[in-house]
């Protein structure tokens, strides 16, 4: 009887430890334990050096993914240890950057979309000496916390763009579809493209519920039929509001930020008129470049302007180059 | 739960169980031997993982789990359910945040205002469930919607946006930091006061659990709620405190979120709540109540935040993160199983 007992929670333990080892991709890691002598920023010169990119996306998020793509891709040529991680709340998102300190990385790339909560993190980075910089959101106080650079695109003025984009398209009443409840950013590119395009509502839409978001969406375009205009800001979003136009027999324009290969073929299809592209493959593939220059020669990019890798367009003209490489989960 | 104290004159009436089966017994051994499973693991496969810095990380994110767990351990053992404690984190935090921002009003008085909420709706779920006798799993669920629409809505409605920040610079905010949010040195690293209030939380939960008439209270309640108004006991008062008790961790905890972060996100919490319930779990509370401990939820919440750092630290993949976590917990409540199992044989 008790021998069962403990061959069944050995079992468990064994399972466990199996299941770890499997998975374990890029195993322990062997770095030397040098003795937090991070005083320039570099604990080890001449070897590998790490870097820790620490986002607030959530775990599986497609545009995140490409981010993620980009760091790894640029680790992988530029022989740079690469580590990602992310967490959507920004408390825990900071206890991951304090976590990145404590291992002495010799690099820190953080996305910033609520940047008050992390200041206290990334000033203990920053003067702890170790190079940080920020992307994709929370520009203005990149320079403030002491970040070397921003890359990213600024959202206000993507938004504006996209706005009035689709006012040259003779559309006279826009619905702003907002995926992310606590994500700034996103409430800045509705602001922007209201500026942009003129009669403007926003929709609050739960991105980890794809069946919630296109009801939504449909409610909305059937509660008010003069909505001749989509503007969602994810490329998962944009096929549901694809979707929900369909099903709620409007004729609304749909137009997204950020691009996924399923949105590449619907701007082909044209059921999707164009994407603000922001290239986020380089937000995660630029840092590593410029941390590693900074490492090896002391570098410094963009003159204390941001790095802006947006927006771009992608309509019908340019789409079909974009494709191949959306497929591939680099665009 | 009860010691044998004082002196004992041998009674071949008594049968006096082993050390061991008296250790096994006790519902947290389970989740003792996990946490040191867990540490012996992480210590042995990273270099950081046992650096001053690298327990400040991990205990860091422990002591905010564990203070709500702890909470929601006694609940469990009264044999209820509390959904809204992971959302309510963050309604406390806007509450007191919007407060002080928006009206001026001084810090300390907004903490006050936002525990005042806090153990409103604590007792308003508490005397829901009491009077409509719906389980509660069902009535907190409700209530965490509920809070869910509210965050994000009176958020909108009051500051146009999704986040409530600049609480930096209302009055009384330096004070109330110190208490809430401040950082003592030890080893030369800075360790969060959290980690403080979650020891304190813990001691004082263990102490009246074990300690006083109103946790006798709570394990009867759980146990069986008929026979505890039988012999007198105020069942439905004791789990309108119980309720009451998981919110005011609850407001503990985004108070020093807010204090901490200065900043608060519409969307902040949610899902805290199954962690807070899994960490009293590993801890030894039964999902049917009447059995549990203080300090073994601790011990979960401490097993949660090893695993949520250590991972990090073994530089795995993250896209994994979510399975070692899933593997981790389950191994954990299987160890407990086999314990408890041990020790319901022991008590026959």
């Amino acid at each position: 009887m008790l021998s069962k007992k403990s061959k069944r929670i050995l079992l468990g333990m064994a399972a466990a430890a199996g299941a770890i080892a499997l998975a374990a991709c890029s195993g322990p890691a062997s770095s030397s334990s040098s003795g937090g002598s991070a005083a320039n920023g570099s604990a080890t010169s001449g070897g590998p050096i790490n870097v820790a990119v620490v986002t607030h996306g959530s775990a599986g998020d497609s545009f995140w993914n490409v981010v993620k793509n980009g760091a790894t891709d640029a680790g992988k040529q530029l022989g740079v240890n690469v580590t990602y991680n992310s967490d959507g709340d920004p408390g825990a998102q900071s206890k991951l950057i304090d976590n990145a300190v404590a291992q002495h990385v010799d690099g820190l790339v953080v996305s910033m979309a609520n940047p008050d909560a992390l200041k206290t993190s990334i000033q203990a980075a920053v003067k702890a000496g170790i190079p940080v910089i920020t992307i994709n959101s929370g520009q203005s106080q990149s320079a403030a916390f002491g970040a070397l650079a921003h890359v990213g695109q600024d959202e206000g003025i993507a938004g504006q763009q996209a706005g009035a984009k689709l006012k040259s398209a003779g559309k006279t009443n826009l619905l702003c579809v907002i995926h992310e409840a606590g994500n700034v950013g996103l409430s800045q590119r509705c602001d922007g493209a209201k500026q942009g395009f003129g009669k403007t509502t926003n929709l609050q839409v739960d991105i980890n519920n794809p069946t919630d978001v296109e009801a939504k969406i449909k409610g909305a375009l059937q509660t008010d039929s003069s909505i001749d205009a989509v503007l969602t800001l994810n490329p998962q979003i944009a096929l549901s509001a694809v979707n929900a136009a369909k099903e709620a027999n409007s004729k609304a324009t749909v137009a997204t930020f950020d691009l996924n290969s399923d949105v590449v073929s619907a701007i082909k299809s044209g059921q999707i008129a164009f994407a603000v592209d922001q290239q986020q493959y380089e937000q995660g593939y630029l840092p590593i470049v410029m941390l590693k220059l900074y490492h090896d020669n002391a570098n410094t990019v963009g003159g204390g302007q941001p790095v802006l890798t947006g927006p771009g367009f992608v309509d019908k003209s340019n789409v079909d180059k974009v494709a191949q490489y959306a497929a591939r989960g680099t665009r | 739960m009860s010691d044998f104290s004082g002196t004992l004159t041998t009674d071949e009436r008594i049968a006096s169980p082993s050390l061991l089966n008296r250790l096994a017994v006790r519902p947290e051994i389970g989740a003792l031997i996990g946490a040191l499973v867990v540490f012996v693991f992480f210590t042995v496969i990273t270099s950081q993982f046992v650096t001053p810095a690298g327990i400040s990380t991990w205990l860091d994110t422990s002591a905010t789990i564990g203070i709500v767990s702890v909470a929601v351990a006694l609940l469990m053992i009264g044999g209820e359910f509390d959904l809204s404690a992971g959302v309510m984190t963050a309604s406390t935090s806007l509450v007191t945040a919007m407060l002080a921002t928006k009206l001026g009003v001084n810090v300390w008085l907004a903490i006050l205002v936002s525990l005042v909420f806090a153990l409103a709706v604590g007792a308003f779920n508490g005397w829901l469930v009491m009077r409509t006798k719906l389980p509660s799993f069902i009535v907190t669920l409700g209530t965490f919607f509920a809070l869910q629409g509210i965050n994000l809505g009176v958020t909108t409605l009051v500051t146009g946006t999704v986040q409530v920040s600049g609480i930096a610079t209302a009055p009384g905010y330096a004070s109330a930091g110190y208490l809430f949010a401040s950082t003592f040195s030890l080893a030369g690293t800075s360790f969060p006061i959290s980690i403080v209030w979650w020891i304190v939380v813990t001691a004082l939960a263990a102490w009246v659990l074990v300690r006083t008439r109103f946790g006798n209270w709570i394990f009867a309640v759980g146990g069986s709620a008929a026979s505890s108004r039988a012999v007198g006991v105020p069942v439905g008062r004791s789990k309108i405190v119980l309720f009451m008790t998981t919110a005011g961790a609850a407001w503990l905890v985004g108070t020093i979120n807010i204090l901490r972060f200065t900043t608060v996100q519409a969307n902040q919490g949610i899902g805290l709540e199954f962690e807070y319930i899994i960490a009293a779990v590993i801890g030894g509370c039964l999902l049917t109540g009447g059995f549990g401990s203080a300090v073994g939820a601790a011990i979960g919440a401490l097993i949660f935040g090893m695993a949520n750092q250590g991972i990090v630290y073994a530089h795995w993949n993250s896209d994994w993160f979510k399975l070692f976590l899933g593997i981790m917990l389950l191994a954990a409540v299987l160890v407990n199983n086999g314990f408890r199992a041990r020790a319901e044989r022991v008590r026959r």
